[in-house]
């Protein structure tokens, strides 16, 4: 066997012993992100495409039309295409941080030996928020071309890239995903992702702006209240999909003014709730 | 060599809810370079004294100490010093059997070039070099246990932590597993490791810790320990009937009987320096009205021990 020699003490300062490990648990994550990343993109695009082939392709095909004439078609197509691109990166905060999480705390406990890192434990969720992070951007960066391409002829999305936007909006809309997907899994058992789906997952994505506007919402009133429309400004996903609107389209939008400091908002808040949870689970 | 590389002093842990504490007032030290047992029966507290001293565990009162680190105030540098077996499978699913080596090098701040040159060193020394681009999901339980030992050396820890690492493997595995702890130890590594089997920690610890509802019963060499019980013979008697009657004649009678238990019907009694022990009992029986339907002479082991302390067996 091996000569030992043993680490009577420790060798390295708390803070380099920190950083060494942030970079080994990311290492790993893009490791296993490279050996799978065929079934990565499989899972990533199946959503946007079938999104895009139903309302883009299917429909004017057949007539109904969401908007109505062609032109209201391809108008339609502007406004769900950043709308795909937004979903898929909360996706994938629900499907690489979430749903992972969920299993690792669940039945393979490999979260146990994670937390041995020689680190604080904040810093493990830390590294899987920055690792899903990472993920949303490739995400956005594989759905925005084929979410841009799938289409009936005539239903054409009008696309302006507006770089700016687009190198700030999208990752800080993936760190924001990503944190709701810390909290979400650390929040949810194993066996009550069912509920995660049906009660927050699909409410958050069918009420997130992706197919609409927020502006457009403005006629849902009872008297003179624009309830829906108010309502769901609590909701994360609408900000990220009216970013998308403004990096990716001359469509209208919310005010940038409001999409950076919100969104930077809901990051902090998952952020600091995730890290909150993932040391209650860990620690005992 | 004597330097203590776990202290604890009243470390005690009270989970939120319960009553009673899993770990009361444990006072411990472990030196370097000895094999240390935890040995009680489940719930005695061993899986939460391991856990407050791998961070883990929140204790409620008192301190610990990993190689004069305290564990609740630089629990990451404690983990820096610690390598951990912990009772299920933490290997990652997601990597093959190198790279589970190769990435625990990463984490713990080795580069690239060392961490490759230890992960095939140590899946050599552990007869898994074979396997190394297989799944976890294709070793046996002794193999992913063995591979989890290794991964838990591969930074050279200070002091090696094994919760109940032999539960659930087959008896081969079991000495496999011993034996390389024992190797281990041999070339200087403290380790700590908690059982409620106690051939494990009479076989393999240099002292053993015995525990139950959070104290420490009895802390010695399993020799010590297995001397403190006065008895060099242990004989058990199974008889059809009146086993008290028995135990009576054989306290009154055989001499040198340190104590009798009956349990059921099996009598069993703790002896010193008697002769012809067996025809004496055979014939002591057959005076009390009581027949004989199995009879066994054997040493005292910690099990001996840990019913002379508890009035109750360790596997129940
Ligand atoms: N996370 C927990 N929450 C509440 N009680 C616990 C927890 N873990 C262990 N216990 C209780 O603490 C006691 C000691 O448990 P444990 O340390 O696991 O013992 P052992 O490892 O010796 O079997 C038991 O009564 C157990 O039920
Ligand atoms: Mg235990």
């Amino acid at each position: 066997m091996t000569t030992f020699r043993i680490e009577a003490n420790p060798t390295r300062s708390a803070a380099t012993a920190s950083r060494a490990a942030l970079g080994g648990l990311i290492a790993r994550d893009l490791t296993v992100l490279r050996k799978t990343f065929g079934e990565f993109v499989l899972r990533t695009l199946i959503q946007p495409f079938l999104l895009c082939f139903v309302f883009l392709y299917v429909f004017p095909k057949i007539g109904q039309a969401v908007g109505g004439s062609s032109a209201g078609a391809a108008g339609f197509a502007t406004i769900l295409v950043p709308g795909v691109v937004g979903i898929s990166i909360m996706f994938q905060g629900v499907q690489s941080i979430a749903l992972a999480m969920a299993q690792e705390f669940g039945f393979t406990r490999e979260i146990e030996d994670r937390v041995q890192a020689p680190c604080p434990i904040w810093l493990v969720a830390v590294s899987k928020v920055l690792s899903g992070s990472v993920q949303g951007v490739i995400a956005a960066a594989i759905v925005f071309p084929i979410a841009a391409v799938v289409h009936a002829s005539g239903v054409t999305a009008t696309v302006s890239l507006h770089w700016l936007e687009i190198v700030t909006l999208v990752p800080l809309a993936c760190v924001a995903m990503a944190s709701l997907g810390l909290v979400l899994g650390t929040s949810f058992e194993p066996r009550n992702i069912g509920l995660m789906f049906g009660f927050v997952v699909l409410p958050i994505t069918f009420l997130g702006g992706t197919y609409y506007p927020w502006t457009h919402l403005a006629p849902v009133t009872i008297g003179h209240v624009h309830w829906l429309q108010t309502l769901v400004l609590l909701n994360p996903l609408i900000y990220v999909n009216e970013g998308m609107r403004a990096a990716f389209t001359d469509a209208p939008h919310m005010h940038l003014y409001v999409i950076y400091p919100v969104l930077v908002g809901f990051a902090a808040l998952f952020l600091s709730i995730g890290l909150r949870n993932f040391r209650r689970r860990v620690l005992s | 060599m004597a330097e203590d590389v776990i202290v604890t002093e009243g470390l005690t842990k009270v989970y939120e809810g319960m009553d009673a504490p899993a770990v009361d007032h444990l006072d411990l030290t472990v030196c370097a370079g000895e094999v240390f047992g935890l040995l009680g029966p489940n719930g005695a507290g061993k899986t939460t004294t391991a856990g407050i001293l791998t961070t883990r565990v929140v204790p409620t009162a008192g301190r610990a100490f990993v190689a004069g680190i305290d564990v609740v105030r630089h629990p990451a540098l404690v983990k820096q010093v610690s390598g951990i077996v912990s009772q299920q499978n933490t290997l990652d699913r997601q990597l093959t059997v190198w790279e589970n080596l190769y990435f625990h090098g990463r984490l713990f701040g080795m580069g690239g070039r060392d961490s490759r040159a230890r992960a095939d060193e140590l899946l050599e020394s552990f007869s898994l070099t074979k396997w190394s681009r297989a799944s976890v999901y294709a070793l046996s339980g002794g193999m992913a246990q063995r591979l989890m030992v290794a991964r838990a050396i591969f930074h050279r820890p200070a002091v090696l932590f094994l919760d109940e690492p032999t539960a659930g493997l087959d008896p081969q595995s079991r000495l496999a597993l011993w034996e390389m702890l024992a190797e281990l130890n041999r070339e200087g590594q403290t380790v700590v490791l908690t059982t409620h089997y106690m051939e494990e920690a009479d076989q393999l610890c240099d002292r053993v810790a015995i525990m139950d509802h959070g104290h420490i019963l009895a802390l010695d060499t399993p020799d010590a320990l297995k001397r403190s019980t006065g008895a060099d013979t242990i004989l058990t008697v199974k008889v059809d009937r009146d086993g008290e009657r028995l135990a009576t004649a054989l306290a009154r009678d055989l001499g040198g009987v340190v104590s009798t238990r009956v349990a059921g019907d099996v009598v069993t009694v703790q002896v010193r320096g008697a002769e012809r022990l067996v025809p004496r009992t055979v014939d002591l029986a057959e005076a009390a009205g009581v027949a004989v339907l199995d009879l066994a002479v054997a040493e005292p082991s910690l099990e001996t021990v840990f019913i002379n302390l508890t009035g109750k067996e360790l596997r129940e």
